[in-house]
């Protein structure tokens, strides 16, 4: 295989790896933080119990994720070497700032949070846990503003040719906002609350329909409801936003997405579907005029289709783009039933009652991921064939220097270390759930006089 | 080309990257250090005494090589990019080892069974001594300059080229000063038996350090073209190898005098020395190129633009003060001997 492929092929590897942990971390940080609020305002030790039992998964996906981020942070000299040289004026502040900014505030304050219960007052630790929750968030910040500026440029200009060429800052501010940063920012940190929220559902659902900790467990099920309910619905409005600015700034990737060739027509939206790339025809259910609708509130407002972009000039897989972006669209619309239904029923009194419904939501902790991974791919593969959008080709960005004997044999020794990463992760996860906030629970006398 | 302080922004932020890898060097130095000695401990509870020495703060210690990484990136793509692509393979496996050792730190003490700790303390020890070998194997090729062609990329060997003797030779010794570090750093951390063990093994410790030290800097003068010359041209320069030696020599007479506090400042001011060392050695120049001369990658010809540099200086002039006060908050809060309770590894 040729260099450029084993170079995607790893780096796409390493991020989604990378992808699974800091989304479980922010949105258990944010629970975390309620939690432990609700401990402080309250003085309820249930609540602190939850606070300790939660915090040890979070120390475990945490580190995980930091493990697996140092190494992003490399592979884009390692790997991406032309590429990093075109960007680096742009990506490298938001990069510096990232460190400086989220991963110092957040590292700092693990510590405390982790370490420092026996240490330092309550208040402290709390700011300790705001600290930490913060830092992950502004850490989703900045590398999503690279990441959308490669989708997006704005706030530069291109100096220099050939190997030489380089894009650099003429605006700090339009290069940070730049027109797709904002709703993606908003969509990312949305998905990783739904990642967070949905796996303290599933492992308190489990509890539930195993009759332990009931009485904790039913506080942080509502507790995570809430937050599911409410994000799940206003996924849905960045998400549309999102697409939005797709269909302006990103034509092709859009018309992949809805698999819609045809230059220059109004278009469908398809519920599930196939696209034959060959004969350009998509079978599947949809309704006629749908994302011409979306777009432009008309069902038959003309979109630009693939065939209005040269062949080199357009994502060439156009059913994956369009498969991985439905599979999100459908997570996002089951979860915001499944928590409407839930709601409802809290409402009524009756959440606890149904087996079945618990029984779903024990299951639904993937759903989440599975939507946040496929929808970068979604995202990464309908820029294809630009890294940079509109300037650099992909297959120009890769290292000249590094051979595809260097890559296989760095992706072997990945697959090996992160397989090992994964079932230690899986394994002592399952562990502590199985335990239960067990340690936490038997003694929180003692514990409540410490902390 | 606009200045600040009379320094033009390429060599501020030049002194900005360097900050921050002796910043890394020194914190990192020793929880790596303290690592390298993991299996000289026999005693579970030693072991578990010496990982959480540094248990609260080695994540933080991490972040300077995460900023000072970003930093490079941010200034000098073109260095970040032609280093990391040339020297794949030594980078692939320290980001690998890194990897396996906070999993190391994370999941030895979490199960009880003999078989696994015992793993988990093998992988421990053997990557904190291999991650600090190869950071003196990158400096050692930094120094030495790689096959840096037109163009600034690499067009050398891919494989084992980076491992030369003098690549050797500066990796064992960082492995050393690293190990005197850690070992410094667990006095302060500990009491009693494992103490006492302490003082026995840095006293052996130091002088394969002395001995590697000379041996490096000797075939440093004798074979590493034009290191003089730099003195010759700013003799008043000449302080800085002095001031090192001095805070090297420094080192055992504290120690025998039980003076860890002081002992741990001097040995991290022995690397804070030799970097500025490296540094002054290099300036303007940032990669060598053994090619020729004029396709040396430089801090200009790397370096970011004005209007980008400006921005990050800004950047590191708010964020500077805001690390400083978490790192000194983290420090005060664990200030002290170890104590181990339910929260520790
Ligand atoms: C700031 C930069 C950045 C960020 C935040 C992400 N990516 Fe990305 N991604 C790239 C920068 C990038 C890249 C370096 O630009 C790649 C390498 C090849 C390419 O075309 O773009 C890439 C490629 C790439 C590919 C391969 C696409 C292809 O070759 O067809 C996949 C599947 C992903 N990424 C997935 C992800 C996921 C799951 C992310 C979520 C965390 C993610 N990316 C965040
Ligand atoms: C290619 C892109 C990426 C790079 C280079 C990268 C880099 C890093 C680095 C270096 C760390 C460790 C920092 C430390 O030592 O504390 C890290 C951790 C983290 N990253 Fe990434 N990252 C990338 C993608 C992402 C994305 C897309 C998100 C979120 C939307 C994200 C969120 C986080 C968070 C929250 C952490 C803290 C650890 C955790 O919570 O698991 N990263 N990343
Ligand atoms: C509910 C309906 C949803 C819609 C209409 C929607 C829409 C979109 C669109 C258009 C993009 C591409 C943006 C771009 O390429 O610039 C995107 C990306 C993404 N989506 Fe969704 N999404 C939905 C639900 C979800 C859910 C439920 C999750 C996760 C829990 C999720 C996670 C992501 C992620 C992680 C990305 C990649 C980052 C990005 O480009 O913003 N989405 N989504």
């Amino acid at each position: 295989m040729d260099t450029e492929i084993l170079a995607r092929i790893q780096f796409a590897f390493t991020i989604a790896f990378h992808y699974i942990y800091p989304p479980l971390s922010i949105g258990i940080g944010l629970i975390m933080v309620i939690m432990e609020g609700m401990y402080l305002k309250t003085g309820h030790k249930h609540y602190e119990v939850l606070t300790r039992f939660w915090l040890k998964i979070f120390a475990i996906t945490f580190g995980i994720g930091v493990a697996t981020g140092i190494i992003m942070e490399f592979e884009f000299g390692t790997n991406w070497a032309v590429y990093s040289r075109y960007v680096g004026d742009i990506f490298g502040s938001a990069l510096a700032a990232e460190g400086l900014f989220a991963f110092g505030l957040e590292s700092a304050f693990l510590g405390v949070l982790l370490f420092g219960w026996n240490r330092v007052s309550p208040k402290v630790h709390f700011i300790s846990t705001i600290g930490v929750f913060l830092g992950s968030m502004f850490s989703a910040v900045w590398i999503v503003v690279a990441n959308s500026w490669q989708q997006t440029p704005a706030g530069y200009h291109i100096v220099g040719e050939g190997f030489n060429a380089r894009a650099e800052v003429t605006d700090f501010w339009a290069m940070v906002f730049n027109p797709s940063s904002l709703d993606r920012i908003m969509h990312v940190w949305q998905g990783a609350i739904l990642a967070g929220s949905f796996l303290v559902l599933s492992v308190h659902a489990y509890y539930l329909l195993k009759g332990r900790y009931i009485e904790i467990s039913k506080k942080a099920f509502k507790i995570a409801l809430g937050i599911a309910t409410i994000v799940s619905l206003t996924q849905l409005i960045s998400g549309h936003s999102s697409a939005d600015g797709v269909a302006v700034n990103q034509p092709a990737k859009l018309a992949a997405m809805e698999g819609h060739y045809e230059k220059s027509a109004a278009a469908d939206l398809y519920l599930f579907g196939w696209v034959n790339n060959e004969t350009q025809e998509v079978t599947g259910v949809k309704l006629p005029g749908g994302l011409s609708f979306l777009v432009h509130q008309d069902f038959n407002a003309p979109i630009t289709g693939l065939n209005a972009f040269r062949k080199a000039d357009r994502p060439g897989q156009v059913n994956a783009v369009f498969q991985f972006y439905h599979i999100m669209i459908s997570i996002g619309m089951f979860l915001i039933g499944l928590t409407l239904y839930a709601s409802f029923l809290w409402w009524r009194g009756t959440l606890f009652n149904k087996k079945w419904l618990l029984k779903v939501f024990a299951f639904s902790v993937l759903l989440p991921q599975i939507a946040n991974q496929v929808g970068w791919f979604a995202a990464e593969m309908g820029r294809q064939p630009w890294i940079v959008y509109g300037h650099l080709r992909t297959s120009e960005g890769f290292s000249q220097a590094v051979s595809s004997n260097q890559i296989l044999f760095s992706l072997i020794l990945f697959l090996v270390v992160y397989a090992i990463l994964f079932v230690l992760f899986i394994y002592s996860v399952n562990k502590k759930i199985k335990n239960g906030p067990f340690d936490e629970a038997k003694n929180p006398d003692s514990f409540l006089k410490r902390v | 080309m606009e200045t600040f302080l009379g320094l033009d922004y390429p060599t501020l932020w030049f002194l900005v990257v360097g900050l921050l890898f002796s910043g890394y060097a020194i914190l990192e130095g020793f929880d790596y250090g303290a690592g390298s000695w993991h299996l000289f401990f026999k005693k579970d509870l030693s072991r578990r005494i010496a990982i959480n020495a540094i248990g609260p703060l080695w994540d933080a210690n991490q972040v300077w090589l995460v900023i000072g990484g970003g930093a490079l990136f941010a200034g000098f793509p073109v260095m970040y990019a032609t280093m990391l692509s040339s020297m794949y393979i030594p980078f692939m496996l320290f980001l690998m080892l890194l990897v396996l050792r906070s999993s190391a730190i994370k999941f030895r003490s979490a199960e009880k069974m003999l078989w696994w700790r015992k793993t988990w303390d093998i992988v421990y020890f053997t990557s904190n001594i291999l991650i600090s070998f190869l950071l003196g194997v990158v400096l050692a090729n930094l120094l030495q300059g790689l096959q840096i062609g037109e163009n600034l990329t690499y067009t050398g060997g891919l494989f084992f080229s980076f491992l030369n003797p003098y690549a050797i030779m500066v990796g064992l010794t960082t492995v050393f000063l690293f190990m005197m570090q850690g070992a410094i750093f667990l006095l302060l951390k500990t009491e009693g038996r494992l103490h006492a063990r302490l003082t026995f093994l840095l006293k052996k410790s130091m002088i394969f350090f002395i001995i590697s030290f000379a041996a490096t800097s000797l075939y440093t003068l004798v074979f590493l073209l034009g290191v003089t010359d730099k003195f010759k041209e700013y003799p008043a320069f000449f302080v800085i190898p002095i001031l090192a030696f001095l805070a090297v020599a420094n080192v055992p007479r504290l120690v025998s005098k039980k003076k860890y506090g002081q002992a741990l400042i001097f040995s991290s001011l022995t690397m804070a020395f030799l970097l500025m060392l490296v540094a002054f050695q290099l300036y303007p120049v940032l990669l060598p190129s053994t090619i020729n001369p004029a396709y040396s990658i430089t801090i200009y010809n790397a370096a970011s633009s004005q209007k980008s540099l400006g921005i990050m200086l800004i950047i590191v002039c708010l964020g500077a003060p805001l690390l400083a006060f978490y790192f000194a908050f983290l420090y005060r809060t664990f200030k002290g001997l170890v104590q181990l309770d339910d929260t520790s590894y």
